[in-house]
């Protein structure tokens, strides 16, 4: 699985993505082969999915940081480009106004805010869409890790964190389109939003910079640096007593989770179109988490492959059922971690757990709790609390 | 009323001398406490009040109104409402008679506005309107407030004197000092005073003893419209003015203390509601250490287990709806604590000492949870009302207190008391300790740990429902309830230090208090991130919260 992982993964996703745009762009649409935008568009959803999941599974599959709160960086990549397609629309907008965004006007602002400013050069966007995820990464995971904030409490903290940004850019007066977030964006560099060439290129772009976000990752976590990160894992305060600082390895991986979240959430914007606080919510936050966790906690492909399944299973059902799918959506939460804590590509991929593995430890006790055993329960009991034994 | 007879001095002097005439009959004729005159003044003066009225020019109409205010006549409010409401007529030229008509547009006839008999119509092209402009219409509010002042009614009598005292003026002192001379209701009477020595201070001829006197009376209401009084004195001799300017840095101070009173009792209110819903999961998080996201959801049943008790009320016994409250409060318990059973038997269990595992599954059953609630009762908000002996406010001092809010600090405080029994007296509560201290030494006591486990997640569940009631009167009840709580709850358990039931109270109150006492600085949304972010960092610095366990069961 392995060698044939490191291959396969990127060259499925770039593969798929150039059929679908060659489906998309070379075919009338009256074929029976034609692939709609809608279809294009969506995919190009998935991918940007299945960014944020790479970066859930960095810091929660190779790290044990269980973050509830990563969707913050997505927003904030997202808020970013944002701000450039916003910029962008220049006059087009209702007021006509091309130094003034229309929601800037319409709650009665003169002049552009000093943090808007350079928004309107893409280059300089593009670089916030890394720095800004990576400075708020930073300073939090500094704080957090060089105190020892784990286990449940960070988790709880990161909720907070995006919780804390939900709110404030709920509102008006911080200069992000409050509620309403930005919207009725024109062009990116030149190109229409709304030509199909455009989506095409969108998704094909996503689809890059996954596989690229794939082979970095894959190569990190290979890396000397990525086998202290998992002695880190699963034995902390042993990885501390062998000389190495477990906080600055969890930093370093926090910030590159970061920073791939929030180059997801800048694909993503251009795609659906919209950018608001609700991207903030911790519930967004919580749902990249199961896909990483159907897909295979500690396997990098399992968690593209869970972005994609949980979210195209989303598609279906909301389209099909709308009221179920939050059954479907609570169901897995709760089967994936009696049933199937490993996931799809720890259960079922071929030499299963070769990836990297997951520490056993706390598999065992689960299976004696299943069995009922006091004894073992009892330990597992008294581990509760401490984040090392059981993150 | 002095500014509005500004213009002519002589008016000013005429008026004033033409009340205190009036008001000499008005004792006469006035019976005791506010009973209605039963005669028209004019009957022992010979002046008529409305005269003024068919005047043309606005100064005599001013000064008739005041004039009619204090006649103590039967018709002076019919008069005055029909003058505001530009219903009143006179001749267009003089006549003897001086006739004054009021033309009740509703019923179509007219009235003579002296006797109130029905006439015919007069000519029209022989009467006229007479105008209120708005020196007149506030000439008629006042003059009502006077004529309010001899109500049967004590509360009227004293929303009257409270009118007089914010707008003082010379021209009503004597009818207060009448209306002193009669009151019994002692709180009527409070406010008269007040009203009188606003009315002495306007005055500029009573002497410096009186106002000094009229100072101290205003003082001791130490509200904002008695500082606005005090302010409002100029001119005054210096002895008179110091004292003002002292009086008003009393109130300021006194002010500001109740409005920190103020923010500490909505503090209060705002933290036990926190209290309320962090309770249950300080059992289930703090001592057992189960992550439960479905916590806040326990919260949403107990609520609606209330609109379901208030529903079963309103169909079969209306007449009880007071109770329906109290009722709901043990059903919330056992809906909430037996759920709450059926989840760590069905699902814990089988994750402890897997926090973030349990942290995911049940984040999944809050989604779960949700939508059975959404699909049985649909996503809107349910109405679940406040019965009548929890609505209402009382006032202490400058605090106005609220009874549903009181009642919930109570209700908190009750809820965690009891809670604190239940672990500390009960046998439940002795296994519940023995396990968390111990397991493995409880099991060989012959405790069977597995139900003691299935017991303590089922007491913090049903303490969520219990929460539920009182949240439901005053959140909106609907599907996402406990999603709003869930956050919060988390972050009050985790500040207080986790297991320890005093930290979670202690917590909650701070969080609330901080949080409302942001508020004005902030503003709402403000406050709440800046409070978040406070939190976020003192977790950094102290992870254990501020009462941390200390000793073996945290080394385990």
């Amino acid at each position: 699985m392995t060698r044939l992982s490191l291959t396969l993964t990127p060259v499925i996703i770039i593969g798929v993505a150039i059929i679908l745009a060659i489906l998309n762009l070379a075919t009338p649409a009256t074929s029976a082969l034609h692939v709609s935008d809608f279809v294009v568009g969506l995919a190009g959803k998935y991918l940007c999915y299945a960014l944020l999941a790479l970066a859930v599974d960095l810091v929660w599959g190779f790290a044990g940081i269980l973050t509830l709160g990563h969707a913050a960086f997505f927003a904030l990549g997202g808020y970013c480009m944002g701000m450039y397609l916003t910029r962008e629309i220049g006059a087009r907008g209702v007021y006509a106004n091309a130094n003034l965004p229309d929601f800037m006007i319409f709650i009665g602002w003169k002049q552009l805010p000093w943090y808007w400013h350079g928004f309107a050069w893409f280059p300089f966007a593009m670089v916030m869409v890394l720095v800004v995820p990576a400075i708020l990464a930073a300073v939090f995971g500094f704080l957090a890790f060089r105190s020892r904030v784990s286990g449940v409490y960070l988790s709880i903290i990161t909720q907070a964190l995006t919780y804390a940004l939900l709110l404030a850019f709920f509102r008006n007066d911080m200069g992000f389109g409050g509620n309403n977030g930005m919207t009725d964006f024109k062009d990116i560099i030149g190109f229409p939003l709304n030509r199909s060439s455009t989506t095409t290129a969108l998704m094909v772009i996503s689809a890059i910079f996954t596989a690229a976000a794939f082979l970095f990752a894959r190569w990190l976590v290979g890396s000397r640096y990525g086998q202290v990160l998992v002695a880190v894992r699963d034995a902390e305060s042993r990885t501390r007593f062998l000389g190495y600082r477990p906080e600055y390895y969890k930093l370093v991986i926090w910030v590159v989770s970061a920073v791939i979240a929030g180059i997801g959430g800048a694909l993503y914007v251009p795609q659906v179109g919209i950018i608001n606080p609700g991207e903030f919510a911790p519930a967004n936050s919580i749902e990249a988490v199961i896909w990483v966790a159907v897909g295979g906690r500690g396997t990098l492909s399992g968690a593209i492959l869970g972005a994609v399944l949980v979210n195209f299973g989303k598609t279906v059902l909301t389209g099909a059922l709308p009221g179920a799918w939050l059954y479907a959506l609570g169901g897995l939460f709760i089967l994936v971690t009696l049933f199937m804590p490993r996931g799809i590509m720890g259960t079922f991929g071929r030499r299963a757990g070769a990836e990297t593995s997951l520490p056993t430890a706390h598999e065992k006790q689960g299976l004696a709790a299943i069995d009922g055993k006091a004894a073992d329960l009892a330990e597992a009991g008294a581990d509760i609390g401490d984040g090392e034994k059981t993150a | 009323m002095t500014q509005r007879l500004g213009p002519h001095p002589s008016w000013r002097s005429a008026g004033l001398a033409l009340i205190i005439a009036l008001f000499v009959s008005l004792t006469v004729t006035l019976p005791a406490t506010g009973a209605h005159a039963q005669s028209a003044p004019t009957s022992q003066t010979g002046a008529d009040p409305y005269l003024g009225l068919t005047s043309r020019s606005l100064d005599d109409v001013v000064s008739a109104v005041d004039a009619i205010s204090v006649s103590g006549d039967a018709r002076a409010r019919k008069v005055l409402d029909a003058l505001g409401n530009n219903q009143l007529y006179t001749w267009k030229y003089p006549r003897p008679d001086h006739g004054l008509f009021i033309h009740d547009t509703d019923a179509g006839v007219w009235l003579d506005a002296r006797t109130g008999a029905k006439i015919p119509a007069p000519p029209f092209l022989q009467v006229r309107r007479i105008v209120a402009n708005d020196m007149v219409t506030g000439a008629i509010a006042t003059a009502e407030g006077v004529l309010d002042l001899s109500s049967p009614n004590a509360g009227t009598r004293r929303k009257a004197a409270e009118a007089i005292f914010e707008s003082p003026s010379a021209s009503t002192l004597p009818i207060v000092q009448h209306a002193l001379a009669h009151e019994q209701d002692p709180r009527v009477r409070a406010t008269l005073l007040q009203a009188e020595a606003a009315d002495q201070l306007s005055l500029s001829t009573t002497d410096q003893t009186t106002q000094l006197a009229a100072v101290s009376t205003i003082a001791a209401r130490g509200d904002m419209a008695a500082r606005n009084e005090l302010a409002s004195l100029s001119g005054a001799p210096k002895a008179v003015a110091v004292a003002a300017a002292t009086a008003i840095k009393h109130i300021d101070f006194s002010l500001k203390l109740w409005s920190w009173l103020e923010t500490v009792y909505y503090g209060l209110s705002l933290g036990s509601v926190l209290l309320l819903a962090a309770a249950g999961l300080a059992i289930t998080f703090g001592v057992m250490g189960v992550i439960n996201m479905a916590h806040g959801e326990m919260v949403m049943i107990g609520a609606y287990a209330t609109f379901v008790v208030q529903q079963v009320f309103r169909a079969y016994a209306p007449d009880l709806f007071g109770a329906s409250v109290i009722v709901a409060i043990p059903v919330a318990f056992v809906v909430a604590g037996a759920i709450g059973i059926l989840i760590e038997r069905c699902l814990i269990r089988f994750l402890y000492g897997r926090p973030l595992e349990t942290l995911l599954a049940t984040w999944g059953l809050s989604l779960v949870l949700q939508q059975a609630i959404r699909s049985g009762f649909g996503a809107e908000n349910q109405n679940v009302a406040t019965p009548d002996w929890m609505s209402g406010f009382f006032m202490v001092g400058g605090l106005t207190i609220t009874l549903n809010r009181l009642c919930i600090i109570i209700f908190a405080f009750a809820v965690v008391g009891g809670l604190m029994a239940v672990m500390r007296f009960t046998p439940l509560g002795l296994r519940m300790r023995a396990v968390t201290q111990n397991r493995r030494m409880a099991a060989s006591m012959g405790i069977r740990t597995p139900w003691i486990d299935a017991m303590t997640f089922g007491l913090g569940s049903g303490i969520a429902g219990v929460a539920g009631v009182a949240l439901a009167q005053i959140d909106n009840v609907s599907p996402n309830l406990g999603q709003n709580y869930i956050i919060d709850s988390f972050m009050v358990v985790v500040f207080g230090g986790v297991g320890n039931l005093w930290g979670t109270v202690l917590a909650a109150m701070t969080l609330g208090i901080v949080n409302k006492g942001l508020e004005p600085v902030a503003g709402a949304v403000l406050g709440k991130i800046v409070v978040l972010v406070l939190i976020i960092l003192f977790i950094q610095r102290r992870p254990r919260g501020l009462f941390p366990v200390k000793g073996r069961a945290v080394e385990a």
